[in-house]
């Protein structure tokens, strides 16, 4: 008899274009203590399985079929009876855990509401299991948390107060949807190794839905591959990922890129012209702080004294967790936001301080793509307006037959329908929009384009298409490319060189394979190490680096000098230097690794 | 390389021939406006009093300033609404046609409403558009000289500059539309300040776009949806507005006369047994005010971006 047992699950919607079925006929079962991982692209019904499963569905959704824990039917019973099992004996976690966190109850009541209903305690025993948790999950000054809104917490914090409040019953099935899509990669790591903990610990047996092959290979023993509502393969995650059997599988793990791939990023001539030069660009914004008359302004610094060049037809690649500054510098380079000092220089004149008007016909060579495919395009305009609009602005002459011809070749190139010209961009699909962005980024053939997380919203086959357009496009037109992605393993498969971002300087700069194979700088290998490669056996002998303590506010001035604690207590104004450690290899100056890993959080 | 090879004219023509024609935001919308029953109806219903108001005048057999002198020496009887004398709906106090008046009036309640509406939606919508997206210093002084002017109580503002500048359709217009595009600016600004942070418009500045035709090409459209809401749901309050001045006797003057004009008439001799003094005007009063609301309450079901 298996823990958490799935027969026949059917879900499905009634909407205004009729029935949809999104879960069609899934069985499967957790055993107690194990870890089963459910992978599939968006819209494959991963998660409907289990909203189900909990009686999360909203009011046009039907389920049938059978869900059973420990023997109990679940499906489709009373909310009482339900809310008696969830909770105490399954519990979930969520993707973003500030939506899923009530905004204005404190850590502590929300706790003591779980606890309230499940097990009688409130006031100070409820408190007390709830600091024992927040203990277990390692939440640094546990105490203080208690007290705190979820909005004072960081997304890795606040996932694991998430954490927290689901093992509060000590449940036996935990369910995590996609519990680390949001996070940061160092910090998805010790979320996973957290969950693997308690999985050994408190014997809980875990569902986890994800997209990421990575972190199956990292958690799972058993996978289910899911697509359009069925499971395509289902097996221990050893033959699934050595030997998969269904095309679809397949394609899933060779569309995504790896960090240990054997491929060469694309040449560049070696007397290819120096296009674009930062020169110490920082941008700071001032922050009030404080309220009334004690109010002042503190100086954010989203970018602070970075410097790099780029060649004609090279990519530099940038990484760095969120809040690191790479947006605001792509966006500083663009002029979009002006820089507070420093020198972007574009093929040998200065664009800072230039007028609108003579930056405008410099925009003709520099172009920007992205994250949000659907956001980066006007809702009321077709997308054949949208694409046509820089050459409205920078080829007035153009007749409006010629613009159309020339549209829809764009949209040819970029692997678009061409009779999709009058839609609208709500009518496509995120990769299609996302082939919009690009194609009206690459209408006038720039020389520079700037990709700003251009695939990551976007699932993994789809983003690997748009890479594979993204180099096409570059071997056709020749541009060079700044490619921004918090994904460490994007970034590998399309750079040249790289450099590593942190709290707005750079701390790690250097050609592709120098900086993946021997990253010097402990930042570098802390991510590189948290960076889940979809391989299980190679996965469990994995070693991780993990650097104590959470990433430090920007608006702390003793934030940039995490990785050179020894300089804190004699000069905390020091600003460490980059040094070129070898031929085009720059690192930060740091302390040694040892005396990094030896200081306490 | 473009429009001189074969190739890509028969492209170009393929392309048109083929072409799906996308459903923009605004079919949408206007899909589910129509199949909004209630919103429908009214529409319909408005459309019956927009229809009598330039039919009418064609079937009536006295116009609505000529004194039926007869009727007048005794409007409880010989003044009552019947087909016989012509005077279908009666006659007014004066003796006076009801049914010509009652055409007339509506036509400039219409109207009051649309147009008071109308230049709240221009001067608003333009001044919310030009504070909301330059920002900074000047969208604080710009809104608050709004601010002051929406502290001083619009009826207020309506009948000095009547009483000052003399009670003439032109002033009362001037008059409704001074105060109706304060509330439309903010409504705007707070729009654009929303919208010019939308990726989109990152996307058009760096596609090289100028800043007002950003404006104009990306801005406005997306702004229209809730500006037509906010206008369709001014009509009514415009022809509230007039009426509650007419009715205090500062409105529209002598010949010319409103809804709420005949009402305040109507309203004076009711206890004298001529009720459809009072009830004709009401009536196509209080129709046109509710089918607007439901008109207005179908547009905003259909146009509100937080339904898709």
């Amino acid at each position: 008899m298996a823990l958490f047992s799935v027969r026949d699950l059917n879900v499905s919607f009634t909407t205004q274009d009729g029935m949809i079925d999104a879960v069609k006929g899934v069985s499967f079962d957790i055993e107690a203590g194990d870890c089963l991982g459910i992978v599939g692209e968006s819209g494959s019904g991963k998660s409907q399985t289990f909203m189900a499963a909990m009686g999360l569905m909203p009011k046009n959704g039907l389920a049938t079929g059978s869900v059973q824990l420990m023997g109990r039917e679940m499906l489709n019973v009373s909310i009482p009876e339900l809310n008696s099992l969830r909770g105490r004996d399954i519990s979930m976690i969520f993707q973003d855990p500030l939506t899923a966190l009530t905004p204005h109850l404190k850590i502590v009541n929300q706790m003591e509401e779980v606890l309230r209903s499940h097990q009688g305690l409130s006031g100070r025993d409820a408190e007390k299991v709830a600091l024992g948790w927040l203990d277990k999950v390692q939440i640094p000054e546990a105490k203080r948390r208690l007290d705190q809104y979820p909005h004072e917490l960081s997304g890795g914090m606040r996932q694991r107060v998430m954490i927290a409040m689901a093992m509060l019953c000590n449940p036996k099935v935990l369910i995590a949807d996609e519990p680390t899509t949001a996070l940061d990669v160092t910090v998805q790591a010790e979320i996973l190794d957290l969950m693997v903990g308690l999985q050994k610990e408190e014997g809980t047996a875990i569902a986890l839905i994800t997209h990421d092959m990575g972190v199956v290979a990292r958690m799972c023993r058993d996978v289910h591959v899911m697509r359009h509502g069925e499971f395509v393969e289902s097996g221990s995650v050893d033959e699934i990922f050595s030997a998969p059997k269904k095309d679809y599988t397949k394609s899933l793990l060779t569309a995504m890129p790896r960090l240990d791939s054997d491929d060469a990023p694309h040449a560049v001539a070696a007397d290819a012209e120096t296009l674009l030069n930062v020169d110490d660009v920082m941008v700071h914004f001032p922050i009030k702080q404080g309220r009334g008359l004690f109010s002042g302004t503190v100086l954010l610094k989203a970018v602070n004294g970075v410097s790099f060049d780029l060649r004609a037809g090279e990519t530099l690649g940038v990484v760095g967790e969120s809040g690191c500054g790479k947006s605001t510098l792509a966006r500083a380079v663009l002029q979009l936001i002006p820089p507070t000092a420093g020198a972007v220089t574009w093929l040998g004149q200065d664009l800072v301080g230039l007028t609108s008007h003579a930056l405008k016909s410099r925009r003709k060579d520099l172009q920007i793509v992205f994250q949000d495919p659907l956001a980066s395009l006007d809702p009321r305009m077709t997308i054949s307006a949208s694409i046509a609009e820089p050459l409205r602005t920078f080829r007035p002459e153009l007749t409006l037959a010629e613009r159309k011809i020339e549209v829809a070749e764009m949209m040819e190139r970029v692997g678009l329908d061409a009779r999709m010209v009058n839609r609208y961009p709500h009518e496509l699909s995120g990769g299609q929009n996302q082939r919009v962005g690009i194609a009206r980024a690459m209408i006038n053939r720039p020389k520079l384009v700037i990709c700003d997380e251009a695939v990551s919203a976007l699932d993994v086959s789809i983003q690997a298409q748009i890479l594979m357009l993204l180099k096409g496009l570059q071997d056709d037109i020749g541009m060079a490319m700044i490619f921004i992605s918090h994904d460490l393993s994007v970034v590998r498969a399309v750079s040249n060189r790289v450099m590593v971002l942190y709290l707005g300087r750079v701390v790690e700069m250097a050609d592709r394979d120098a900086l993946y194979d021997e990253p010097r700088h402990p930042y570098t290998k802390s991510l590189i190490s948290a960076v889940p490669i979809p391989d299980p056996h190679l996965e469990r002998t994995r070693q991780r680096l993990r650097i104590p303590g959470e990433l430090p506010s920007p608006l702390d001035p003793k934030a940039a000098l995490r990785f050179i604690p020894s300089r804190l207590t004699s000069d905390a104004a020091y600003q460490p230097r980059l040094k070129e450690v070898s031929s085009g290899h720059f690192v930060e100056e740091h302390d040694p690794l040892e005396t990094l890993l030896d200081r306490p959080a | 390389m473009f429009g001189s090879s074969k190739k890509t004219i028969e492209l170009a023509e393929a392309v048109n021939e083929q072409a799906v024609v996308g459903r923009s935001l605004w079919r949408d919308a206007y899909d589910r406006f129509t199949s909004n029953k209630a919103a429908m109806v009214c529409v319909a219903t408005l459309g019956c009093i927009v229809l009598f108001t330039l039919a009418g005048p064609f079937f009536a057999v006295w116009d609505n300033e000529t004194i039926d002198w007869t009727a007048m020496g005794d409007v409880r009887g010989l003044g009552a609404p019947s087909v016989e004398s012509g005077h279908f709906f009666g006659v007014d106090d004066l003796g006076r046609d009801l049914y010509s008046r009652v055409i007339q009036a509506t036509t400039t309640s219409l109207l009051v409403g649309l147009i008071g509406a109308a230049m709240a939606l221009i001067v608003g919508t333009l001044y919310g558009i030009v504070a909301g997206y330059l920002g900074g210093r000047i969208d604080g002084l710009m809104m608050r000289f709004v601010d002051i002017l929406l502290a001083i109580p619009s009826t207020l503002v309506i009948i000095l500059l009547l009483v000052v500048a003399g009670r003439s359709f032109i002033m009362l217009f001037v008059a409704l539309g001074a105060v109706s595009w304060l509330s439309m600016a903010r409504i705007v600004r707070g729009q654009t300040l929303t919208l010019k942070n939308r990726d989109f418009i990152e996307a058009a500045r760096a596609a090289g776009v100028g800043e007002f035709t950003i404006m104009i090409r990306h801005i406005l459209p997306n702004l229209l949806g809730v500006v037509i809401v906010y206008a369709s749901l001014l009509v009514p309050e415009m022809i509230l507005a007039e009426s509650f001045i007419s009715f205090l006797g500062l409105g529209i003057s002598e010949p010319y006369t409103s809804l709420g004009a005949l009402i305040a008439e109507g309203a004076g001799t009711m206890a004298y047994g001529t009720l459809w003094q009072l009830l004709f005007p009401l009536f196509f009063y209080v129709t046109i005010i509710i089918t607007m609301f439901f008109i207005g309450d179908g547009l905003r079901d259909a146009l509100d971006p937080k339904d898709r």
